[in-house]
């Protein structure tokens, strides 16, 4: 009974972060921060119970993960779990940062089971290690300038447009493929 | 940077994403790739003059099913590969499919030639040459579905290296019949899939390499 029980939590859990995320996919930037922030809880626990032994590093592989939601999510297919796609990502990112480890800790389960990222939860963010604002400095100024007045100064695209005279296209542009960048310096710092 | 900082951040990001960007890159990389071999085909080999004679015999088309679906299958597998999260394990099966059927053909044709046939129809007249010219054409479309595969996300970079390669290689082959003076099951079975392999193991090198994300 318990198990039938917990079956049906995940299915629902599983029904409510799809919802969320097709909301995202459609452009809805407060349904996407609701959705993104439920993942991490969920992503944090699922990473935390792997990485036992490397504690230190379960915040930057989640906000990592999160990244590479945010860069492949044009690779969701909308007839297939959420949860299916983002614990392969997870697992993508974790066996790449175990490898990178060198036998550091060893997967000690098959991750198959799909339904695992849902059973886990952990809103209580650790810190992390990885100072994104540092590694964005070393972005280039058109993607770098759109980032800091867009996003972490919260002014629009028409006032970030004026203040560093792009034009709007090429502070949306600079956003998105600074994203890229920023991905892809994460990878190369390992 | 905080979590919840790093959110804001993404969020904010959130333009309406395109459906069905796989398909779309693998369209591309069909039509590219199709037309850049066609285009080899026509200026370094040439369509074989007696291509209307020969579409009229079935073994035409024995060759040109077998090259068509083994172009599906591997289609079905990139983009399966392409996608976190999908099911892959039916892929193995997609793919040996064809190559089981063709073979089975081909060991029948064998089994009742005459003995001293049975090399002349294995090696026809071209068996050096027909895995490179495959190979060859294939670049077009080799091109093409690495960058497909580069703007999805592969979780199996080897897998989709492959995978890749061997969709470049069936177009590469599909292109060849056009050319190719060939139709003998035994010669088309091994030949040809041979030629078809050599991207596809180069894609298996490669993707290791180029299609981590």
């Amino acid at each position: 009974m318990q198990r039938i029980g917990q079956q049906e939590g995940l299915r629902a859990k599983e029904a409510r972060l799809k919802q969320l995320f097709l909301g995202a996919l459609a452009g809805d930037q407060q349904v996407y921060q609701e959705f993104l922030r439920e993942l991490s809880a969920h992503l944090r626990a699922f990473l935390r119970k792997r990485l036992i032994s490397l504690p230190d590093e379960v915040e930057d592989l989640v906000q990592e993960a999160l990244l590479a939601v945010h860069n492949h999510r044009h690779t969701y297919d909308p007839n297939q779990p959420v949860s299916a796609w983002v614990q392969a990502i997870a697992k993508y990112k974790l066996v790449d940062l175990l490898r990178r480890r060198g036998g550091h800790e060893r997967l000690t389960d098959s991750l198959d089971d799909y339904d695992d990222l849902l059973v886990v939860e952990d809103a209580e963010a650790g810190q992390a290690r990885r100072d994104l604002h540092k590694l964005m400095d070393d972005l280039p100024d058109q993607q770098r300038l759109p980032i800091i007045h867009t996003k972490l100064e919260g002014l629009s695209v028409r006032e970030a447009a004026q203040l560093t005279g792009m034009s709007e296209s090429a502070v949306k542009v600079g956003v998105h493929r600074g994203l890229k960048a920023l991905a892809a310096m994460i990878r190369g710092q390992k | 940077m905080k979590t919840e900082e790093f959110i804001h951040l993404l969020a904010a990001d959130a333009d309406a994403v395109p459906v069905h960007a796989d398909y779309r890159r693998f369209a591309i990389t069909l039509m590219s790739g199709t037309a850049g071999a066609f285009l080899l085909m026509l200026l370094f080999l040439g369509i074989r003059p007696d291509l209307m004679t020969a579409a009229a015999q079935p073994l035409f088309w024995v060759k040109v099913g077998f090259v068509v679906s083994l172009l599906a299958a591997s289609l079905f597998a990139v983009l399966r590969l392409a996608r976190p999260g999908a099911v892959v394990t039916t892929l193995p099966v997609a793919l040996a499919l064809p190559v089981l059927v063709m073979w089975l053909i081909a060991g029948t044709m064998l089994g009742n030639a005459e003995p001293d046939q049975r090399l002349a129809l294995f090696l026809g007249a071209t068996w050096a040459t027909c895995p490179f010219l495959i190979a060859l054409l294939s670049i077009p479309a080799f091109i093409g579905a690495f960058w497909a595969m580069r703007g999805l996300a592969p979780t199996r970079p080897r897998a989709a290296g492959f995978g890749a390669g061997l969709l470049a290689g069936s177009v590469a082959a599909l292109v060849y019949c056009l050319h190719c003076p060939e139709m003998q099951p035994p010669f088309i079975g091994y030949w040809y899939l041979a030629g078809m392999l050599i991207p596809a193991a180069f894609g298996c090198i490669l993707g290791g390499r180029i299609l981590r994300w």
